[in-house]
């Protein structure tokens, strides 16, 4: 056995910490949820309760929070107070770093880890948007969708730069899994925020093609879907009347499968105006159930109802959608 | 043919599991399917009444989390329609007490920082625990004044002393400050100017500007947007849209587009299905206002405008920036009350007998306890929102709070049947009726 708590020499056996009182937890006589901690835990715990109480900023309190934290890194109170210690002594932030990654690694998914980390990066400032990058990075390569870690990247971008390789990240994810929407979120953040690419409009062009050939490859797969609209936000007049647009929802409904994205966002395309030609009705018209009942009145009511037999899950908003057609843009 | 990515194989492997536990219930004779649609009432009640008792060396994870522990626990209790014994209750008030901070605010346990997070856990479980006892250990005043200092100057709140900010700790601060009647425009200023900028191109909201819409942040945008009658801001036919397509094969939520299938989202994304259905003829209002507009550019080749917010007939009581009109005589605190007073006018948008399939074979944990999926061991978390999102999704084709729910509402026996919850605050509807009372004749 070569393990840490093996090692590990109790404070109370420390001449170190021979002055500290160390204060147990006051959970009073009957508390509820009582957790049996480790021998470990709670002599550690009430060493940090007493460092915490007399609020010493001292490099032991620093060890000592290092503990505390290995033990439990969703100890925010913890966290808390080691940034205190930590700017009161000076510490050199790169360590800080280091220790972070080493917890970080086995826990994240954790806020409070995230959380320092974006305090230590702020205060090493420029220097750190290579390192953030790249940390986060590794996290990706474990789990391409966490959570808190694009949230990280996001604000390393923001706050301290290297805007300039994102755009080719996002691709680089996105071709090894299509399907991962937090790629496709990452893309759509760059393509609206980044400085260096000039706003939506001028890269609509290029980002609805490549939106268009991901939904080609795979039209059951909803993020492009969602890319491709999220391009024309607040601007329902051009999404409608882009021919890009339209003939990426005919040229899958012409498929006849995976076709409830391209339905859904014909629908859409109707409703805000846009004129179809018999192509469309005739696509449409192709994939109503053999059993269904008469035609309907008009295209949009006829998507409604291929979508509410079609997409059992969601039948009761279709069936809201077409009950809810606004009657006076009836074609 | 392309290898799968690693979402696909993922989600292949949940769907083929989900599938094999659906065969299974179809090939079975009609008695032993009803005993597999019962909710293990004993189990679960005996699972959580433990878990108050004790712990074990493993939640030293969650030391720092015992109140949600406590919320958890006495909520899912709730919702079964159980009670703990008197001992019990008085021993939860007496440890959350020790959690409340004397300047205001609940820690994570005792003698730790006051977090917001902890603080709705708290809150909420002292009102589920309810009476004279518990309702009156909350230090209303100093619990302003703890509110007040986590928000900052942006609009949105801190979780904590110089915590981290985001969608998460607006709900809880609003959600404490407006059960407890402390709600006022103090507490709001510019707290539904965040939430607007979380919501996402993909309709639903994410935890902080930029990221990804998430079900667990959409729920407290949306709740939070309601609770500080903000609501027509958002762009509700999106985030309805986004929402109606989280539900999957599997029958179940998922929390992200192309993430997998959890339990937990039947509330967080089922609760939003919910609070919807209430927000009716907004949504319509907004869905038209969108045609409408685009018409008109249509006519006038105007350059269109992004904001949907003005278009929207029934006005806000708010103007672009969000601040209060000011001969309003509108009560902040009283929104939750009478949000859930007016009769539903619409239909559950979700599927609701599928969600509770979801919830009763596959979340379910037959020992007692929920999970996440099959595969996956059950935990405190995870049967909270699972009872919660199987409660609003047997309630929700009844029209008003009085009414009980139709039999063909309810999968499975009708004593599956639990208890209602508040869909703003998930807090068990008598335990809310009680505590308002308390706190409104204050």
């Amino acid at each position: 056995m070569d393990s840490d708590e093996d090692e590990r020499v109790p404070l109370s056996e420390r001449p170190e910490w021979a002055d500290v009182k160390p204060i147990p937890q006051d959970d009073g006589p009957n508390p509820v949820v009582p957790i049996a901690y480790k021998d470990e835990f709670r002599e550690t715990m009430d060493y940090f309760r007493a460092v915490y109480a007399s609020d010493e900023r001292s490099p032991r309190s620093l060890g000592l929070t290092a503990e505390a934290i290995k033990l439990n890194p969703g100890n925010y109170t913890v966290w808390h107070f080691r940034r205190l210690v930590l700017e009161e002594l000076g510490t050199d932030l790169h360590d800080e770093l280091d220790f972070v990654n080493s917890i970080a690694k086995s826990n994240s998914k954790n806020y409070q880890i995230w959380h320092h980390r974006r305090w230590v990066a702020e205060r090493i400032g420029i220097e750190a948007a290579s390192l953030e990058l790249e940390f986060t990075k590794e996290i990706f390569s474990l789990d391409a969708k966490n959570y808190h870690a694009w949230s990280h990247r996001q604000w390393v971008l923001q706050a301290l730069g290297g805007w300039e390789n994102e755009l080719d990240y996002c691709d680089e994810l996105l071709e090894e899994d299509i399907f991962n929407n937090s790629a496709w979120n990452q893309r759509y953040f760059v393509v609206t925020r980044s400085p260096l690419l000039g706003g939506l409009e001028a890269v609509r062009e290029a980002e609805v093609k490549y939106a268009v050939k991901a939904i080609l490859s795979n039209p059951g797969n909803e993020s492009p879907w969602r890319y491709l609209r999220g391009l024309y936000k607040g601007d329902t007049h051009a999404l409608a009347h882009d021919p890009e647009v339209s003939s990426v929802c005919l040229e899958v409904l012409k498929e006849k499968k995976n076709f409830v994205f391209a339905l859904s966002l014909l629908l859409d395309l109707l409703c805000y105006g846009l004129q179809p030609n018999e192509e469309f009705s005739n696509a449409v018209e192709a994939l109503r159930p053999s059993n269904s009942g008469p035609p309907e009145v008009n295209l949009k009511e006829t998507i409604c109802s291929v979508l509410e037999t079609l997409d059992p899950i969601r039948s009761n908003y279709w069936i809201w959608r077409k009950n809810n057609l606004r009657p006076s843009s009836e074609v | 043919m392309d290898s799968p990515t690693v979402t696909q194989r993922d989600q292949l492997m949940v769907e083929m599991k989900v599938a094999e536990i659906y065969h299974l219930f179809a090939s079975l004779p009609h008695h032993a399917q009803t005993l597999m649609l019962e909710l293990q009432r004993d189990n679960h009640v005996e699972y959580l009444t433990k878990g108050l008792k004790q712990l074990g060396p493993n939640y030293a994870v969650l030391d720092a989390n015992r109140p949600w522990l406590c919320y958890w626990i006495l909520h899912s209790i709730a919702l079964l329609g159980d009670f703990i014994d008197c001992n019990l209750e008085n021993d939860a008030v007496d440890f959350l007490n020790r959690c409340q901070d004397a300047n205001g605010g609940y820690a994570g346990g005792p003698a730790q920082l006051p977090h917001l997070a902890t603080t709705y856990a708290a809150v909420n479980s002292l009102i589920t625990l309810g009476g004279e006892k518990a309702l009156s250990s909350i230090n209303r005043e100093k619990m302003h004044g703890f509110l007040l200092r986590m928000k900052d100057p942006s609009g949105g709140f801190r979780m904590h002393d110089a915590g981290e900010m985001d969608v998460r700790a607006c709900y809880t601060a609003i959600s404490v400050a407006s059960v407890l009647d402390i709600l006022d425009y103090d507490l709001v200023q510019n707290v539904g100017n965040y939430i607007l900028s979380c919501q996402t191109y993909e309709g639903g909201i994410a935890g902080e500007p930029g990221s990804e819409a998430h079900g667990g942040y959409t729920f407290c945008g949306l709740a939070t947007m309601i609770l500080i009658n903000e609501v027509e801001r958002l762009d509700l036919p999106s985030l309805l849209e986004w929402v109606v397509f989280r539900q999957g094969v599997e029958c179940g939520f998922q929390g992200r587009i192309n993430k997998l299938v959890d339990g937990c989202y039947s509330f967080w994304q089922g609760g939003v299905c919910a609070l919807m259905q209430r927000l009716h003829s907004v949504v319509v209002g907004q869905l038209h206002a969108k045609e409408q507009r685009t018409v008109e550019n249509t006519d006038s080749l105007q350059t269109p405008n992004s904001s949907d917010a003005e278009k929207v007939p029934g006005a806000s009581s708010t103007d672009g920036g969000g601040m209060p009109i000011t001969d309003s005589v509108l009560k902040l605190s009283d929104i939750g009350f009478s949000f859930i007073k007016e009769q539903i006018e619409l239909d559950p948008l979700f599927q609701s007998i599928a969600l509770q399939q979801y919830i009763l074979l596959c979340s379910q944990v037959q020992d007692g306890g929920f999970r996440d999926k099959p595969g996956k061991q059950r935990d405190h978390y995870h049967t909270c929102y699972c009872l919660s999102g199987l409660s609003v999704s047997q309630h929700c084709w009844s029209k008003n709070v009085d009414c009980s729910p139709l039999p063909k509402a309810i999968f499975g026996p009708y004593s599956n049947l639990l208890e209602r919850t508040h869909p703003l605050f998930n807090i068990v509807l008598d335990r809310y009726h009680e505590a308002h009372d308390f706190f409104s004749g204050q």
